[in-house]
């Protein structure tokens, strides 16, 4: 069994895992971070997204072996403590939550999205959002989260 | 208005657990010594099972147990919880449902062994190692031909394949209204079979424990008291005092999880026999392939209009697919959810429907958003428009000429229900409004001009909700009452716990539940929690779908709440030397009528349970009431949606421009989250209307068993809503309220589709409305237009 080591929201941790764990298995079984969520078998929902090395993956369709050495984020880790990141803090005034499936992969897309295009138009919003499946909100007000957690005015 | 009481739109305290990634669903919950199981399923539509060999299997690595049917010879079936009754009384066939499939397999994805194993991937290689003979059979799919194709059937008790012929309404008096009609409008719908996908995988954890002989299921339901009565009393005979079922967080059922699964069973079943709890989490391809559908009706329906454009009768014949087996509540989808609902918001006398429900050799078919309701307004609101279309009038004026009028409720229906109240002109005006239809003509010559095809579609809908009166469910064939149970227990120091039987899976009753309770008591919000879900806890209770769970388990904690009230007027005249007839209950305050004498509610709740001076003789200490509440009709959320589209000839890509709901749900408690449901309802519509689509080859195969191909709606696809509501408060339970879970998933699909219609100027065309068939329906126009 491969050994792996990878920093996971700013804390080193190692394991030996078979080789084909995915990373979703590995956060939510070995660590136990079960706020990535596994909605579906063919890389199309979203559910899993974390960030690896800064970037939003999706944890379903990578290995656990591929995030040696990495340096991983999770839901759980992405805001200190009690503490809401903007995105949390927008989705919570936007209503953008419904069962709550969706979203911590949600989140972790849109905190991507907006590292890569602090104002996007609604059309770029709703385009960015394409990767994650939310079958309760019908997107309105996740749309609406963006804006307001990129401060802008709200068209949705 | 308290501050985060009824109609404050007070942000969800559920979603700090959500956003910070620490809900606890069901596959968040693991046991000590935790084992895991796999299921494996029928790759084939329709089999005798033959020799099945496990002898390879079994002495693979990390292998607990292996079990087929024959190992579950003294477990019952699963359940159906409602009984039709068709033409000539004839009951319907209700063939059994084995939780293993035995003998034979009857849809792809029927569970055949069930492989336990130290761990999933080890369960999964040793059902590689299992060899199944299967001795195929020719698979009936098409339930329009299921009755005639000959062959085995799907059941031998039902060698038509038919699982009832069910008639309702008056058919000699819609024949006469036929017969005097000036214009008769006909139709051919295909309401598709659609995958609900909730995003949460089901889900399921058994655990036994020797000791006490105590079973528990953790699982995916939105209603675990049902989950354990079926289960517990006609599956696996376990007493309800050994059995507990807990649904915690739940991503989202959308009716798909009120049903009673196999797998649940299983896991509960099979932890016992091996010792050792058992934890089962769907793969989505599994899901696809055995949560239980929804839709799948073919209709022809006929409209009798007389010649000043009034509607004199409906006539309606519909093929409803039951699928491989018959689900928990899948015969009464088409039948009273669907049969009663045909009048519409429309004044017309006479209607008759026939339907008949169909065995394939498909996933099993039940309540999916709305259950039953959207076909029916299906049928109504797409032949209204096509009735407005040939006789050139306007659909919006062609529906309002033919509305219930707001004097005539209540409003008996010809298929039985007795509507309370409802202003549909108010809704129309709103949407009309809202929608601006009265500059449509303009936008639709700027679209022409750019060489594009604009269309408007309106939908009135109606739906019935807050299910459901026990006594007349049951008069229809309910195996069940469909009250709902409540227990409000202040505490000592004044916090209020309410355990409710309503379940909550993206609903927020956590949020509106403790707004009605901050708003009666005159507390803070803050000082109140709801706990749900969990039979240990909750006195008792049916759940939520249909739209129930503030009109009828808001009615029972409201019933609670009030015995709360009354006990404490009781005590309060005691503390303050009146009679119990001068207290007044008021802003969180006991008061004596016409002094300043007052005990707050924290005073009386502390003094319950220390009662030192206290009307002990004829008061038990403690404050804590439980009521059950039956609601005496259903209630009847109504509205109107306007859908505007464009359409590019050259591609067939349609775009939503506009949307516009305008609903009726009657008292609001807290409009973020009424209009969150809206959205996500409408969604759901869109994606009937537009993009989803279960669909079977000749084979059995799901061809559509996967998020490849099983079109969901993503961001992209939709556009943002404009959302209204009206006021009639609903006339029969204590707050007024209607429900507003399912009405987006209702009306949208039928305005989506009227817009297409009248933009590409045709009469039909079949969902979803994919780029493709819009394509071809424009260019079947220009070609023709050519000729
Ligand atoms: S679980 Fe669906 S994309 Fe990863
Ligand atoms: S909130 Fe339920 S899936 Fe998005």
């Amino acid at each position: 069994m491969p050994k792996i080591a990878m920093t996971v929201n700013g804390k080193q941790v190692s394991a030996d895992v078979p080789a084909n764990t995915l990373l979703v298995e590995f956060l939510r079984k070995d660590l136990m971070l079960t706020g990535t969520h596994v909605g579906c078998d063919t890389s199309q929902c979203g559910a899993c997204v974390v960030h690896v090395n800064g970037h939003a993956i999706k944890s379903c369709t990578t290995l656990a072996v591929q995030a040696n050495g990495a340096s991983v984020m999770t839901i759980e880790g992405l805001a200190p403590g009690a503490d809401l990141h903007t995105v949390q803090a927008a989705f919570k005034e936007a209503h953008a939550l419904q069962c709550g499936y969706c979203t911590p992969g949600m989140v972790m897309a849109v905190v991507d999205m907006l590292k890569n295009n602090p104002k996007p138009t609604e059309t770029q919003i709703r385009h960015g959002l394409s990767g994650n499946i939310c079958r309760c909100t019908g997107y309105h007000n996740i749309v609406k989260a963006v804006q307001i957690a990129s401060g802008q005015a709200v068209t949705a | 208005m308290a501050q985060d009481g009824i109609g404050a739109s007070t942000k969800r305290r559920e979603d700090y657990r959500f956003l910070k990634g620490i809900g606890k669903y069901t596959d968040d919950i693991n046991q000590p010594n935790q084992t895991y199981c796999y299921f494996l399923r029928s790759p084939v539509a329709h089999a005798k099972i033959g020799k099945v060999d496990l002898s390879v299997a079994k002495s693979a690595p990390g292998v607990v147990a292996i079990f087929t049917a024959a190992d579950l010879e003294a477990v019952g079936g699963v359940p159906c919880g409602w009984l039709i009754t068709g033409k000539n009384a004839q009951p319907m066939k209700e063939p059994k449902h084995p939780i293993l499939a035995a003998g034979k397999v009857r849809h792809v994805g029927d569970p055949v062994v069930a492989v336990i194993a130290e761990s999933l991937n080890a369960a999964k290689n040793a059902a590689d190692l299992v060899s199944i003979d299967y001795q195929e059979l020719p698979a009936i799919i098409d339930m329009r031909t299921a009755q005639t194709k000959g062959g085995e059937p799907v059941h031998t008790e039902a060698t038509d394949n038919m699982c009832f012929d069910w008639e309702f309404g008056d058919k000699a008096a819609t024949d006469a209204a036929f017969a005097k009609a000036a214009h008769v409008t006909k139709i051919d719908l295909v309401n598709q079979r659609l995958v609900a996908n909730a995003m949460e995988p089901r889900a399921a954890v058994g655990v036994y424990e020797i000791g006490t002989d105590e079973h528990t299921l953790f699982t995916t339901s939105q209603n675990p008291h049902v989950i354990r009565l079926l289960m517990g009393a006609f599956v696996l005979s376990i007493p309800e005092h050994k059995l507990r079922v807990v649904a915690p967080d739940v991503g989202g059922g959308f009716g798909s999880k009120i049903f009673h699964y196999a797998e649940e069973a299983f896991v509960t079943w099979a932890a016992k026999k091996v010792g050792r709890p058992i934890k089962w989490t769907a793969e989505r391809s599994e899901s696809f392939v055995s949560d239980a559908h929804g839709r799948d009706h073919v209709t022809h329906a006929e409209l009798a209009i007389d010649a000043n454009g009034k509607m004199l009768a409906l006539r309606c014949d519909t093929f409803a697919n039951m699928g491989a087996y018959l689900s928990t509540f899948a015969p009464v989808v088409p039948t009273w959810l669907h049969g009663t609902l045909l009048a519409g918001q429309y004044a017309y006398p006479a209607i008759y429907v026939n339907v008949k429900a169909m065995f394939t050799n498909t996933v099993p078919v039940d309540a999916y958003r709305g259950a039953g309701r959207p076909e029916a307004t299906y049928i109504i609101e797409r032949i209204v428009s096509k009735a407005a279309r040939e006789l050139k009038l306007d659909q919006a004026e062609f529906r309002r000429m033919n509305f219930i009028r707001k004097d005539q409720f209540p409003y008996q229906t010809p298929v039985a229900l007795v509507y309370d109240v409802g202003d549909y002109e108010a809704s129309m005006q709103a949407a009309l409004k809202l929608g601006d239809y009265a500059g449509f003509p303009a936008r639709k010559a700027a679209s022409a001009a750019k060489g594009m095809m604009r269309g408007i579609g309106v939908c009135s809908y109606i739906e019935a909700c807050g299910i459901a009166p026990s006594s007349l469910v049951g008069a229809l064939g309910a195996r069940a009452g469909l009250y709902e149970a409540a227990t409000v227990r202040v505490n000592p120091t004044g916090s209020v716990s309410v355990m409710t039987g309503s379940h909550s899976h993206g609903q927020g009753h956590e949020t509106t539940f403790a707004q009605v309770v901050a708003s009666k008591l005159g507390i803070p919000a803050e000082n109140v929690n709801i706990i749900h879900g969990d039979t240990d806890k909750i006195p008792f209770g049916m759940g939520t779908y249909g739209s129930r769970s503030l009109a009828v388990g808001g009615s029972a904690i409201v019933g609670a709440l009030n015995k709360i009230i009354d006990k404490g007027k009781k005590i309060a005249a005691h503390l303050l030397e009146a009679s119990e007839g001068d207290i007044e209950f008021k802003d969180g305050a006991y008061t004596v009528k016409g002094t300043d004498k007052k005990k707050t509610f924290g005073e009386i709740a502390l003094t319950a349970y220390v009662p030192h001076k206290y009307p002990i003789d004829t008061v038990e200490p403690g404050l804590e009431e439980t009521s059950f509440y039956d609601p005496k009709n259903f209630t009847y959320p109504a509205g109107t949606y306007i859908c505007e589209v464009e359409i590019d000839p050259r591609t067939g890509t349609t775009v939503i421009t506009s949307f516009v709901a305008a609903d009726d749900f009657g008292n609001i408690i807290n409009p973020m989250i009424v209009e969150g449901q809206v959205h996500g309802g409408l969604v759901q519509g869109i994606g009937q209307a537009m993009l989803e689509g279960a669909i079977y080859n000749d084979k059995g195969q799901l061809v559509t068993g996967s998020y490849m191909d099983y079109c969901m709606p993503r961001a992209d696809d939709v556009p943002s809503f404009k959302v209204v509501t009206t006021v009639t408060p609903c006339t029969h339970n204590p707050l007024g309220v209607k429900g507003c879970g399912e009405a987006g998933a209702i009306g949208s699909t039928p305005a989506v589709i009227n817009a297409i219609c009248d933009a590409l100027d045709i009469d039909n065309i079949e969902m979803p409305a994919t780029p493709e068939r819009v394509w071809r329906a424009a260019h079947a126009k220009t070609m023709k237009a050519a000729e």
